[in-house]
């Protein structure tokens, strides 16, 4: 039986091993070196510098600006997405009507999460452009078309959107607008997959919760959602890798990719700055390792936080 | 809880003291006034959320379909003058022809081949024991937490240094856009396949040995097979995660010595819309975004059952 296993082993780990190597492993080793130099990225000339750029990035006001607004998206987006898929998913499963069978899910359920989920398959290009077209700041944008036709916003002075700099609640308003977009993108999927939880729990759980007299409200959060905890905490986990990567929508809806006035920075928008516009690779390879580290730390408090005893059923 | 008559009492405070079925059953439809209020409730909202969805959708299609002067002039309806097509053929030959050909160039083979090198090395992680097992395996994990922007500059400086050995390799080359795919799709599809393949029997691999098959006949033949759910899950997110991918190809497929770009679907719209390529040619840009969107629609929802579970499933492994 172990005759060939170390050809057959070697055999089928070979090549995506030596692949894996060249593309991922290896330019990620070569950045941590980059970060330790000057290298401007289109010389030659290198000149290793130690932890320079590390201590300059501590005092760089635009990499402040980006880590805030990166924070940002790592809490509004996981809790408004999550709030509002667990809402829907709960209207969705407990919303219907009750019958001798207890309380159903709402009349054409499945419809509706066909509907929901349709942005998740999407790309984030086309959702990013779609809502470009939405947010256009002339009466032919879509919201400010329809808002200037009932006389809510003034045709000379339409809302600005991702030009918007000013601040709201003390955020830029840019990143409001940007966190809708991701609101709006990520519920229909967290919702199916809250639906799906909600449905695995085991139908004897609620009968006991009726049978002691909660109502649908009371069963909803006493009973469903404490048991959801395991997936909500994933939801949270993955939510914040998608925080951590809003670039897209920086990229295609903000001026300047970052603008206004840098109001929409987040760290990848500083890193391809200073790369590939100030031709800095050395100090921009510094920046990605601090972004690293930040996910890195973030995923092992994340996933500390989260850990709790499991309920088996 | 004693008996079921009791606790239904309790249940409907406000119902009638319970008799026979027929009458606890009305009276639970008298009781259910706030029942029905929140089933109403229930509905309207999920109503707003799915117009909410659509709405936007519906609106880019339709405005893909008007001349435009309509797009300027009557942005905010839905119904078309007459049908204009040809938004659709002129954004067609103005480029989206070839991001079209160009993503199905690539993704044939990267899909293909990031299913068959992923689940050939989760296999060999999950079923093997050898030395710098986990090593390996633990590489493969650590580039899900990695950002991707941390390997930008030096992968952009490798492939351009590739460009010299081995062009073919360099810059704006599928064969580079369809090996950095693969490599960065590996992470995910091998932590994926060997959680699968480590909840597969041992008996019937066992079997086939006896029966003679070789370590890999077995793979192929036996083990493959029978990870067809896994396979369907991670086949679809690699496809729509590579359908979607647009940082990689507008890092990578850059125009070299004068060489028209080979742009991807979602690299070619970004450029369009940041760069305003359409010149004001907004119902093209609608068409071009009504293109992209729709072949993928369709086919969610032909297969959205598989879709939804295999997106989940995803995330829930």
């Amino acid at each position: 039986m172990r005759h060939g296993v170390a050809r057959f082993v070697t055999g089928f780990l070979a090549l995506p091993v030596a692949l894996y190597l060249f593309y991922v492993v290896w330019p990620f080793v070569q950045a941590a070196g980059y970060s330790l130099t000057d290298w401007g990225g289109y010389s030659d000339s290198q000149r290793f510098v130690g932890l320079d750029n590390y201590v300059r990035l501590l005092s760089d006001e635009l990499i402040r600006k980006a880590f805030w607004h990166n924070v940002f998206f790592l809490v509004t987006v996981p809790l408004f997405t999550i709030a509002l898929a667990l809402f829907l998913a709960f209207l969705l499963n407990v919303g219907g009507r009750e019958d001798r069978a207890g309380i159903r899910g709402v009349f054409g359920s499945a419809l509706y999460k066909v509907i929901f989920f349709f942005p998740q398959v999407l790309s984030l290009v086309v959702i990013a452009v779609m809502w470009q077209q939405i947010y256009r700041t002339d009466s032919q944008g879509l919201i400010n078309g329809l808002l200037i036709k009932i006389g809510l916003v003034d045709a000379d002075n339409p809302i600005a959107f991702t030009a918007d700099p000013e601040p709201f609640l003390g955020i830029p308003a840019v990143l409001w607008w940007l966190l809708l977009i991701a609101v709006w993108s990520g519920a229909g999927f967290y919702m199916v997959l809250f639906s799906a939880a909600m449905q695995s729990i085991p139908k004897d759980i609620y009968e006991a919760a009726i049978l002691d007299g909660a109502g649908r409200f009371h069963t909803f959060f006493r009973v469903t959602l404490p048991l959801l905890r395991d997936t909500i905490s994933v939801a949270w986990v993955y939510l914040g890798f998608i925080a951590l990567d809003m670039y897209a929508l920086v990229f295609v809806m903000t001026p300047s990719q970052g603008g206004p006035n840098h109001a929409s920075e987040i760290f990848a928008s500083v890193i391809q700055f200073n790369a590939f516009q100030k031709g800095q690779f050395g100090y921009a390879c510094a920046i990605a390792v601090a972004l690293a580290i930040f996910t890195i730390l973030l995923a092992a408090v994340q996933l500390r936080i989260t850990r709790r005893e499991r309920i088996e059923f | 809880m004693s008996t079921v008559t009791h606790t239904s009492d309790q249940r409907r405070p406000g119902a009638t003291p319970p008799a026979g079925p027929a009458e606890d059953r009305r009276a639970r439809a008298a009781g259910g006034i706030g029942g029905r209020i929140f089933n109403g409730f229930s509905h309207l909202f999920l109503v707003v959320w799915a117009v909410m969805v659509i709405y936007p959708l519906l609106w880019v299609v339709m405005s893909a379909l008007k001349t435009d002067s309509e797009v300027i002039r009557e942005p905010l309806s839905l119904i078309p003058k007459s049908l204009q097509w040809d938004n659709f053929a002129r954004a067609w030959s103005a480029g989206i022809d070839s991001f079209f050909l160009n993503t199905l160039l690539v993704l044939v083979f990267s899909v293909t081949l990031t299913m068959l090198l992923g689940s050939m090395a989760a296999y060999a992680l999950a079923r093997y024991e050898f030395r710098g097992n986990r090593l390996i395996y633990w590489m493969f994990l650590s580039g899900l937490t990695l950002p991707i922007y941390l390997a930008a500059v030096p992968l952009f400086k490798g492939v351009y240094n590739m460009n010299v050995v081995f062009p073919l390799l360099g810059p704006n080359k599928h064969l580079t856009l369809i090996l950095v795919y693969v490599a960065w799709s590996l992470s995910f599809t091998v932590f994926f396949m060997h959680s699968f393949f480590r909840t597969l029997p041992d008996s019937i691999a066992e079997a086939a040995m006896v029966d003679g098959a070789t370590h890999t006949r077995t793979f192929f033949s036996v083990m493959l097979p029978m990870a067809k759910p896994g396979l369907i899950s991670i086949g679809i997110f690699n496809v729509l995660g590579q359908w979607n991918q647009w940082y990689l190809p507008t890092l990578l497929m850059q125009s070299v010595a004068g060489e028209p770009k080979h742009q991807v679907i979602a690299q070619g719209l970004i450029e369009l819309s940041v760069n305003q390529g359409y010149k004001s040619d907004w119902s093209g840009l609608f068409a071009g975004v009504t293109m992209a969107m729709l072949p993928v629609l369709i086919v969610y929802v032909v297969f959205q059952r598989q879709v939804q579970s295999g997106l989940t499933a995803g995330v829930s492994k």
